[in-house]
């Protein structure tokens, strides 16, 4: 059971696949947040092994595209008073827009000014997603 | 409704929409006299980034046929784009005195980038690099269904270079939608289908061989195609993969007398020249169902399909 007692306001990120917590951490810019942030790694699961957890102590909006990207098996947490009042479980996204980049030399986004590319999901299992403009897949890799 | 649509891959059709396109073709091929004026006052941008002139004089030639009139340029260098100018600025340009733009590129994509921009005109993608080229495809699916008298059912050859070829590609993903059709993919294993053309298919829909005479004989449509020389590092390569498949009067035999064969052209010698002569011999046919499907293309884009003079029958 989650302890969330101590955190009075803000969310918890639960059950992040040992490894993914500081990729999560760099990729959302957890950095820049003014409030206390606690990342922790290596702790026991019963359903991982082991796991990270991100506690934020404020309520931020959390690119959910991202999120999933990374780990879609995370649980997000919402705080407030000190009670859980949300739980949302993460899937990965069907389409993302302005995080991924085509790296097709071929492809008129090279070229052009295109605004973000939207990418659709190819393959789950391997997070493959198809370039709105040329159609040539890019797989996700935390940078 | 087409009007006003853009078209930037045969996916940007149901297949009802296409039928109506495919509908009015085969009464402009039967009445062609009743449209010589259906698009007067209309004007058509045919913006070539890089040259085709078979594409170009196809839109061209199906434009000036409905009565209308065509302004572009072939070579980019000729241009705005020589000054810097972006390709969407260019486009945005045209539209304010175009009804219509055929776009051809180099880079993939290019057509929905324009097509995203442009709202009040639309765009028809005649090429862009390897990745689409929707009227080749939909000149292909005329011409099965004006000899066939449909697009289901048929067990559909694909013969030669299954790799690279973008025509290919199209014409199979496309048929793939239309119901009960079977594919024989043949290629040397060197030049096979990739997998991901592979993957929307069902796994019993098609058969890989690389001997066209053990197949030729099961066949409706035998649709050829050129081995690219741009494709080989080797020179030997490519020697030894051109002369792979040569389609001649002897194998023509095995056909059955109601199969047709089809190349998109141009070819270089996968066809005997021999083999023109034979009725089921449709590819140079396929040229000229290319200029009705885009006159028909470009009358439901441009929503002037019923100026037509109904002639006394
Ligand atoms: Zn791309």
């Amino acid at each position: 059971m989650l302890n969330v007692a101590k955190l009075k306001k803000g969310i918890v990120i639960d059950h992040i696949n040992a490894g993914k917590g500081f990729d999560i951490y760099k990729e959302l810019h957890l950095n820049d947040i003014d409030d206390a942030v606690v990342l922790m790694k290596g702790l026991p699961s019963k359903k991982l092994g082991k796991k990270d957890m991100i506690k934020i102590e404020t309520d931020v909006e959390l690119d959910m595209d991202v999120l999933g990207l990374i780990d879609p098996d995370v649980t997000i947490n919402y705080v407030a008073d000190g009670e859980l009042i949300s739980k949302v479980k993460l899937t990965l996204p069907k389409k993302v827009t302005g995080i991924l980049e085509c790296k097709n030399p071929r492809c008129i986004s090279q070229y052009e000014h295109t605004g973000p590319i939207t990418f659709y999901l190819v393959d789950p299992k391997t997070k493959t997603y198809r370039c709105e403009y040329c159609d040539s897949y890019t797989t996700f890799r935390s940078r | 409704m087409l009007k006003g649509r853009h078209l930037t891959e045969p996916g940007d059709f149901t297949l009802e929409e296409l039928d109506e396109v495919f509908d009015l073709a085969d009464d402009i091929i039967e009445h062609e006299e009743d449209y010589l004026d259906a698009a007067h006052g209309k004007l058509l941008a045919t913006l070539f980034y890089e040259p085709s002139t078979r594409t170009r004089f196809s839109f061209e030639a199906a434009m000036l046929r409905l009565g209308g009139q065509v302004i572009g340029f072939s070579d980019p260098k000729a241009s705005s784009a020589a000054k810097g100018e972006s390709l969407t600025d260019t486009v945005r340009t045209v539209s304010c005195y175009a009804d219509a733009a055929v776009l051809r590129h180099p880079r993939e994509g290019t057509a929905h980038l324009v097509a995203k921009t442009i709202t009040d005109m639309p765009i028809i993608n005649a090429g862009d690099g390897g990745h689409e080229h929707p009227t080749q495809t939909l000149t292909d699916l005329l011409t099965i269904r004006h000899e066939l008298g449909s697009c289901d059912n048929k067990v559909v050859g694909v013969c030669g270079d299954l790799l690279f070829g973008r025509t290919i590609h199209s014409l199979v993903k496309t048929l793939n939608r239309y119901s009960g059709n079977k594919f024989v993919f043949i290629s040397p294993k060197e030049l096979c289908m990739p997998e991901h053309i592979k993957a929307h298919l069902a796994p019993d829909s098609y058969v890989e061989t690389d001997s066209l005479d053990d197949v030729i004989g099961d066949l409706d449509i035998l649709y050829m195609s050129r081995v690219q020389r741009e494709r080989f590092v080797s020179e030997e390569e490519y020697i030894r993969l051109k002369d792979y498949y040569i389609l001649d009067h002897n194998k023509m035999k095995h056909a059955r007398p109601d199969m047709i064969v089809m190349h998109p052209l141009p070819r270089v010698n996968e066809i005997a020249v021999e083999v023109d002569k034979d009725p089921r011999a449709k590819y140079f046919d396929q040229a000229k169902y290319g200029m009705y499907v885009r006159m028909a293309l470009l009358s439901k884009l441009m929503g002037v399909e019923n100026n037509v003079k109904r002639s006394e029958a």
